[in-house]
């Protein structure tokens, strides 16, 4: 078991889900991908399909159209998958909470394991959830 | 028969060539990422993924397709990629095989991942994965009569020899192929199909990230994916190496010759990645058009210098 999650540790591919977003915590986290913040050094890669994911980012406020979407793509997923939720929106709604249009935050759709609020966190903010992320496999 | 099996599994077969592939593709990263300023990831790198992908990870089976040939596709690959690679390294590291016209066999062998990859994403019934695959077969029709061409080049240099054995052994008596006019540009046209035949990026448009989600390997999780990266592992030392063999005097190991080894291998990888990270992904039409033209006539002018005996 400890060479398993040793390994899965050491390579966490990340598949990123944007809501309905404003676009801010998107580029938050390519930020994190840019040579300041190269999360590569990690094993941290940037995939395109949600079979290749370890980690599913889902920012943004998830509304009713998003809702089977997320769904579809968190059943598509192979599993063990992790879940983070990023910025205000992802975490508790933020600013969309009454809206009309809203679904719930993340949480309430699907299984969530790390929390990055801010709006939008800074990329350090997200390293250090995705640490924290790491640290609890 | 033992002897056969170790020359299979273990040296300088599945496992060699495997691990020794995994490390030129830590290589690959590395060098990418030092281009882009950035620190890279760690040495052990392709190790984990590959471990992750096969020990940790749920194998998704496709429901409106195949899933016995999607699940075989990979292990044709492997297949494939492997019997090259003994075919190809057992010369290179001159160890006689007593086989005459193993040129062809190789360059048989060689195609066997690239058809499994679209018989696999044509099994999977994803509609971007028919996409990768149609371009993929596109492409080995482009690359492939000038991958012909440069083996005949070589055959014709060395005295019509069919054998990788006899053609290192012409060149290290002598002098190496890439000492002359012909040989180098026989070289270029070498690290296009190359660059083709492992489908980096000028020629990526099989498995395009941001446009087709990597296409053929899109319904790829697991085990499965597991074996492609093990594929991909392979061929990435193993082009090179064929090219070596080729053009480049081969390998020799005795004394200080193991450094050169290492260095030729590094330096053709090293051309490979810079090309990989200084040009932009081009359109299937604008490869065809590329290697069915232009390769095309550089190959035929070196076919033609080496009649005149340039």
């Amino acid at each position: 078991m400890g060479f398993k999650n040793y390994c899965f540790k050491k390579s966490l591919w990340v598949f990123h889900f944007g809501g309905a977003s404003c676009n801010n915590c998107d580029i938050e986290i390519l930020d994190c991908l840019t040579p300041r913040h190269d999360l590569e050094r990690f094993g941290i890669l940037l995939v395109g399909s949600i079979r290749h994911a370890d980690v599913l980012l889902v920012n943004g406020s998830i509304n009713i159209r998003d809702k089977e979407r997320l769904i579809e793509i968190y059943n598509q997923a192979p599993k063990p998958i992790k879940v983070v939720a990023i910025g205000a929106c992802g975490c508790t709604g933020g600013l969309f909470t009454e809206s009309y249009t809203f679904a719930g935050p993340v949480d309430k759709i699907i299984p969530v394991d790390a929390y990055v609020p801010g709006c939008p966190p800074k990329p350090e903010a997200i390293i250090a959830g995705i640490v924290k992320l790491v640290g609890t496999l | 028969m033992a002897v056969n099996l170790f020359y299979f599994l273990i040296f300088p077969g599945l496992l060699f060539a495997a691990v020794v592939g995994a490390f030129l593709s830590w290589f690959d990263r590395k060098i990418t990422a030092r281009i882009q300023f950035r620190k890279g990831p760690p040495l052990l790198q392709p190790f984990y993924d590959f471990f992750k992908l096969l020990l940790v990870k749920e194998t998704i089976l496709p429901k409106h397709g195949s899933p016995l040939i999607f699940l075989l596709a990979p292990i044709f690959a492997v297949f494939g990629a492997t019997m090259s690679g003994v075919f190809i390294l057992l010369p290179l590291l001159n160890i006689t095989t007593g086989f005459r016209g193993d040129l062809l066999v190789i360059f048989y062998l060689l195609t066997i991942p690239s058809f499994s990859y679209i018989i696999g994403a044509l099994a999977s019934g994803n509609p971007l994965a028919a996409v990768g695959g149609s371009r993929e077969m596109k492409l080995i029709l482009s690359y492939e009569l000038t991958f012909l061409l440069l083996i005949a080049g070589v055959i014709l240099k060395c005295g019509q020899q069919f054998d990788l054995y006899s053609i290192i052994q012409t060149q290290q008596t002598g002098t190496p192929f890439i000492g002359s006019i012909s040989g180098i540009i026989l070289f270029i046209v070498g690290i296009f199909c190359i660059q083709a035949k492992l489908a980096l990026v000028p020629f990526d448009m099989p498995e395009a990230e941001a446009e087709i989600t990597e296409g053929i390997f899109i319904e790829y999780s697991g085990a499965g994916y597991a074996m492609i990266k093990l594929t991909k592992y392979i061929m990435f030392f193993i082009l090179p190496a064929f090219l070596i063999a080729l053009l480049m005097n081969g390998f020799r190991l005795d004394g200080i010759h193991i450094l050169w080894a290492v260095l030729k291998v590094l330096a053709v990888v090293l051309v490979i990645t810079l090309i990989r990270n200084t040009n932009p992904r081009v359109k299937i039409k604008q490869a065809i058009k590329f290697f069915v033209i232009w390769m095309n006539l550089l190959a035929v002018i070196a076919l033609v210098l080496i009649e005149f005996g340039y």
